[in-house]
């Protein structure tokens, strides 16, 4: 009798079961969807843990206004096949509204409007626990972050005060007005969702993959030419054969050079390759060696 | 592939972090801009050589003191497993991070400098280990290079450490001599210690067995969630979805459900994808379907009609105290969790404090202390379906919660239910 779980099931059973316990000790759930890999993964756990019950819980976009517009379609698509409620919290019109104000000039990114949004947004709709996508293997702040992540009434996280985590024994509980980060893949590595998507036949965005894009480098990056993102003077524009690692706001999220159109050449180039996911691709972890430190104490994923 | 959990020990300066960096990075899980990242930091300090340490320091605080706050995670992967590493810092809050990283740990490394010998932190790693019930145990006997690969240092130094640990409870023991700092038998044979056979590092962490270190003897399982689709097609659906804790389950076993003790029988075991499952064991998260409609809900216990768990409200227990703010004394009352229930507890006998150096027992305490690990009896508001910590490491756990600030204060393996 074979009794020894592949990593892949030990993995996916663990963020089942953290998924559940959540749903059965929380009242107001919500799920963080960006139309990304990693929350396209936590919301394909999500449904796999109730079927073939519906989620019972709804979905949330922090929308930043500077989408890939096949992302957008992308998860429009995914709410309606899988017949979930979606909740779209708007920079835009946080910024239109006077709530926030944009910072001025063409470098400015709109990473860090995200977080009063979602703020806002979880005070509205008095979320208790979200789920989120990230992952320990990302980022050396988040390695530090517990599957639990209390969250103040101000939304902050301290890293210094954060609870023990025995077991699978997980402590939900909080006051009204606080609420918990929740990350069921946090032991997933980039590595592990690729194969994951591969076994799974999960369908990502196609930016995902390789395909011709204006592009044009700017702090070591390949960032695409948008709408919202237009090359300095000096910049060169090129069309070249790229990739995205993440997908995350379409001004700070650079793409790699790849020819990898199918998954499993992704999977091989992920294997191969030496750099990091956020080193190689994310402006906004790029600022300071603490960026995503201080962005996450303020409330942000 | 499988995976491995591992938890990490030494004091402070053994080269744990060394030991932890050099395993990333002989096996390739080292990016290039985490190497660019701690050579600048290395530089900036004024370190001699890129200081591998560095990877593990995750926070702001972290690196501008040197030191190891909290347990991290790191993950590396080899052609034969996946690893994860819950890596805890050697000084302040050590007991309460070493608990931490030992409850999922299927294997310990502890560090030793063979310089210094087993010490007082050895003693104490290796009991926290056992106390956690750490299926395996490898200490590493660090900085060989600095004792000139003397074998007569580390058969030394092996002698003890074994002499202690049959005091404890360790079911597997090696001992392996490395240089963290040179990759003396981490991921490569040493050339200069040609006279130890043994396995390297990482070679052991990649055969040592562990399929069978989980109770696969005593069906457990905690309901976690209830699912009722209560639509047209799944009207007569009733799952009951959870994590197997213990043994195997299969259609047509005879089970019965506590609290209430009714029997049936097991319908369908299903995989998260829906699939019907001829077995399923620990730690699976699975939905089990039974023949008839019983009133199971969350916190329920499904057991075998012959084989099931002790209903009890007294626990006899090993507390490690996690809390600074506060004390754990007879009658303090907290909430508690175990498997999937929640309760209150009240202390109701304080048995003894350990002495976590020398493992006497201090009968005279009546309290313990951040840090401090003693045995106490505990009453719960309600029932609770355990085992014991010894034969089974999930229904033999709990957790206190502190109800005044929700704050998770200690860690509890049951002794005995009675
Ligand atoms: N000579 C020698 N030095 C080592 C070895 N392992 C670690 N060190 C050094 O010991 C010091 C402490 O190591 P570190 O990994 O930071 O220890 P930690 O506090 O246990 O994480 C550093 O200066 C390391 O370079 C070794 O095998 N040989």
């Amino acid at each position: 009798m074979k009794t020894q779980l592949s990593h892949v099931s030990y993995l996916e059973s663990e963020a089942i079961h953290i998924i559940r316990e959540v749903a059965a000790e929380f009242e107001r759930p919500a799920l963080l969807f960006s139309g990304g890999k990693d929350s396209i993964i936590v919301l394909h756990l999500a449904l796999k843990a109730f079927a073939p019950a519906p989620l019972p819980f709804p979905i949330m976009h922090v929308d930043t206004g500077h989408n890939f517009p096949e992302v957008i379609e992308f998860r429009d698509r995914t709410v309606a096949e899988t017949g979930s409620r979606l909740i779209v919290a708007s920079v835009q019109d946080a910024i239109d509204a006077g709530k926030i104000t944009e910072d001025s000039g063409p470098r400015a990114l709109r990473n860090r409007l995200q977080t009063p949004v979602l703020l806002e947004a979880i005070e509205e709709h008095r979320f208790d626990a979200l789920f989120g996508g990230a992952r320990r293997d990302e980022e050396k702040a988040r390695a530090k972050e517990r599957v639990y992540s209390f969250r103040d009434e101000f939304g902050q996280w301290d890293p210094k005060g954060q609870r023990p985590e025995l077991w699978n024994l997980y402590n939900g509980r909080h006051k009204p007005g606080e609420h918990m980060r929740i990350f069921p893949i946090s032991n997933w590595t980039e590595l592990d969702v690729w194969h994951y998507l591969r076994d799974e036949e999960i369908e990502v965005p196609h930016v995902y993959f390789a395909h011709n894009r204006d592009v044009f480098m700017r702090d070591g990056m390949w960032l695409g030419v948008t709408e919202f993102l237009t090359p300095d003077e000096d910049e060169v524009v090129e069309n070249k054969l790229v990739r995205f690692r993440t997908i995350g706001d379409a001004t700070c999220t650079g793409s790699v050079e790849s020819s990898a159109t199918t998954i499993d050449q992704v999977i091989e180039e992920v294997g191969a390759t030496r750099i990091t996911e956020r080193g190689a691709t994310r402006a906004d972890d790029r600022t300071a060696e603490a960026a995503m430190e201080d962005r996450k104490k303020e409330g942000y994923f | 592939m499988d995976l491995l959990r591992l938890a990490t020990a030494g004091s402070v300066d053994d080269g744990k972090s060394t030991l932890i960096g050099r395993l990333l990075y002989d096996s390739k899980s080292i990016f290039e801009d985490q190497l660019e990242s701690i050579e600048k930091t290395s530089n900036d300090r004024g370190d001699e050589h890129v200081n591998l340490a560095l990877l593990t320091d995750g926070l702001r605080a972290e690196r501008e003191q040197g030191i190891t706050i909290d347990v991290a995670h790191r993950y590396f992967t080899t052609p034969r497993r996946k690893f994860i590493i819950g890596d805890t810092p050697g000084h302040i809050q050590y007991t309460r991070n070493m608990v931490t990283g030992a409850s999922t740990a299927d294997l310990a490394i502890i560090l030793i400098d063979a310089r210094k010998g087993v010490i007082e932190q050895s003693r104490r790693h290796a009991f926290i280990a056992s106390l956690l019930r750490i299926p395996h145990l490898v200490v590493a006997v660090n900085k060989m290079d600095l004792v000139d690969y003397d074998q007569e240092v580390f058969e030394s130094v092996r002698k003890e450490f074994a002499e202690f640990a049959t005091r404890l409870d360790v079911p597997d023991l090696t001992f392996i001599p490395v240089s963290a700092l040179h990759g003396d038998n981490i991921v490569d044979r040493s050339a200069t210690m040609d006279w130890y056979r043994g396995a390297t590092l990482l070679h052991h962490l990649e055969e040592v067995h562990i399929a069978s270190d989980r109770n696969m003897v005593d069906p457990r399982f905690p309901v976690q969630y209830v699912i009722r689709p209560q639509s047209k097609q799944h009207h007569d659906f009733r799952g009951y979805a959870g994590t197997i804790a213990g043994g195997v389950m299969k259609p047509g076993d005879e089970i019965a459900a506590l609290p209430s003790g009714f029997t049936s029988k097991i319908k369908a075991v299903l995989s998260p994808d829906g699939s019907e499952l001829s077995e399923a064991y620990a730690p699976m998260s699975v939905t089990v379907l039974l023949e008839d409609e019983l009133d199971v809900s969350r916190g329920d216990m499904i057991c075998r009609v012959n084989n099931q768990p002790d209903v009890t409200q007294d626990l006899e227990a090993m507390v490690c105290w996690m809390s600074e703010a506060s004390q754990l004394t007879v009658g303090s009352k907290l909430a508690i969790k175990h498997t999937t229930r929640w309760a209150r507890a009240v202390v109701k006998d304080f048995r003894y404090r350990l002495d976590i150096n020398t493992l006497s027992r201090d009968e005279g305490a009546t309290a313990l202390s951040l840090n401090e690990i003693g045995r106490v009896r505990l009453r719960t508001t309600q029932p609770l379906f355990a085992d014991t910590y010894r034969r089974n490491r999930t229904t033999g756990s709990f957790i206190l919660v502190d109800e005044a600030t929700n704050v998770t204060v200690g860690a509890g393996m049951i002794r005995a239910t009675e």
